[in-house]
């Protein structure tokens, strides 16, 4: 499948941005660029994404090493956790009322 | 809705799965991701307005890159660097944006050298005083956040989040605009009427990048329908005037239309009316710097060829250049 972005009429390859915005938190996605290599993707990103301290560390990841689940299969895909509400602690309410449960 | 192929096709459409499904999305207000289906017309719009959208950030570097080297002072300066390097950042979340639907790169500026796309006509005006830093600020960066922050609620996943980081940044642009008039305001009667006179060219053609009135807005119905846009360019237009008044008050300025008058029935400010013919004529490409800002923009792009160039020679000796230092190292 395609990646959105990429195709063979970019001369530079697509890197999906993720930002790490403090010490204890997850890298995010914020967005993408197209760069010739990983290095000057890096710093790409860090002047296009992080102008603002927005961030205390950067990855890069070309597109084309992601590989997505199936979008026209998305109904399919995901219907295992419906109609599975007990994987939910809203789903024992017999508790309610005590404390610290 | 539920039935996807209706077999009988005398009255009713044939509509594929997908763009049920597409249709559905749309209906409940959530997103369309890069991925997902989408009619042929609404990727091509997008790619329209996106990419001109990322022109007009491009080419809007230009009317205040000419004052960045006569900065009254060096934190205006500073402050001036800053905010036209965040213009080439929108431009580029915007081509990013662009590109996921397939749009190249390459194609969105040849298009936009070779003079066949558009960018918002504003940018074809000068900028002859200092003071027109402050009115870019405060009247063009103004109208842009009217116009944008329906904009980030746009029906493509992709379009709206590039916008969001846009929006964030253009309030200190605004704000860092509306400092300049007021201070020149608070100054010398000399820089006071040097204010006054940049307010007077641009507020007009501020209200201009709205579009064109509703009755004469081609792409509107179709472009709200699919919930790219969200309020019509004459609601967005009267929004951003009714904000402008106080605004103005503040700075101690006059806005140049004698015909603005608040109206006591629907408690919004009316306006005079706005000259087409210019908004017209400086979108045919006969603006005061139309042809200034398109040569600018061709040269820089045929003048940074070799970075290009040397940066993809650089990338392709990569691997080699890594095997070397792994053989090295061992």
């Amino acid at each position: 499948m395609t990646t959105p972005g990429d195709s063979a009429a970019e001369i530079w390859p697509l890197w999906e941005v993720f930002v790490r915005s403090n010490r204890g938190l997850s890298h995010v996605h914020v967005g993408s660029l197209h760069a010739p290599d990983e290095i000057l993707a890096v710093r790409n990103a860090r002047d296009l994404y992080t102008r603002r301290s927005e961030g205390v560390s950067v990855w890069v990841v070309p597109a084309v090493a992601i590989t997505t689940s199936d979008p026209d299969a998305k109904g399919a895909f995901f219907e295992s956790p419906a109609g599975k509400n007990y994987r939910h602690a809203s789903y024992y309410s017999k508790s309610e009322g005590v404390k610290h449960l | 809705m539920t039935s996807t192929i209706t077999p009988d096709t005398s009255a009713t459409t044939v509509i594929s799965v997908e763009e049920q499904q597409f249709n559905d999305l749309i209906e409940a207000d959530s997103r369309i991701e890069p991925r997902d289906w989408m009619p042929e017309g609404y990727r091509k719009s997008l790619v329209r307005q996106i990419s001109q959208h990322a022109h007009s950030e491009i080419i809007g570097m230009q009317p205040e890159s000419n004052w960045i080297t006569r900065a009254p002072s060096l934190k205006r300066k500073a402050i001036l660097m800053a905010k036209v390097q965040d213009e080439a950042g929108h431009g580029l979340y915007l081509y990013s944006a662009a590109q996921t639907l397939g749009a190249t790169r390459d194609d969105m500026t040849d298009a936009l050298i070779a003079g066949k796309a558009r960018y918002s006509s504003i940018f074809n005006y000068p900028t002859p005083s200092w003071a027109d830093m402050g009115s870019i600020g405060w009247l063009v960066d103004g109208a842009a956040i009217c116009n944008q922050v329906p904009l980030c609620r746009a029906s493509y996943g992709p379009y709206g989040r590039a916008m969001v980081r846009i929006c964030k940044e253009e309030s200190f642009h605004q704000r860092q605009g509306f400092e300049i008039l007021l201070e020149l305001m608070a100054g010398t009667e000399e820089q006071r009427q040097m204010a006054q006179d940049s307010v007077n060219r641009w507020y007009w053609p501020a209200l201009m990048m709205f579009g064109p009135p509703d009755d004469d807005s081609p792409n509107s119905a179709q472009s709200m329908a699919w919930k790219i846009k969200r309020h019509s360019n004459d609601e967005l237009r009267q929004r951003f005037v009714n904000m402008l008044v106080p605004q103005a008050a503040v700075l101690g300025v006059t806005l140049p239309d004698p015909d603005l008058h608040f109206n006591d029935e629907t408690q919004q400010w009316d306006l005079g009316v706005i000259d087409w013919t210019e908004f017209h004529e400086v979108l045919a490409g006969r603006g005061p710097n139309n042809a200034q800002r398109l040569q600018r923009r061709r040269d820089a792009h045929e003048e940074g060829e070799w970075v290009r160039e040397a940066a993809a020679a650089y990338a392709r000796k990569q691997p080699a250049l890594t095997n070397e230092r792994e053989m090295a190292a061992s």
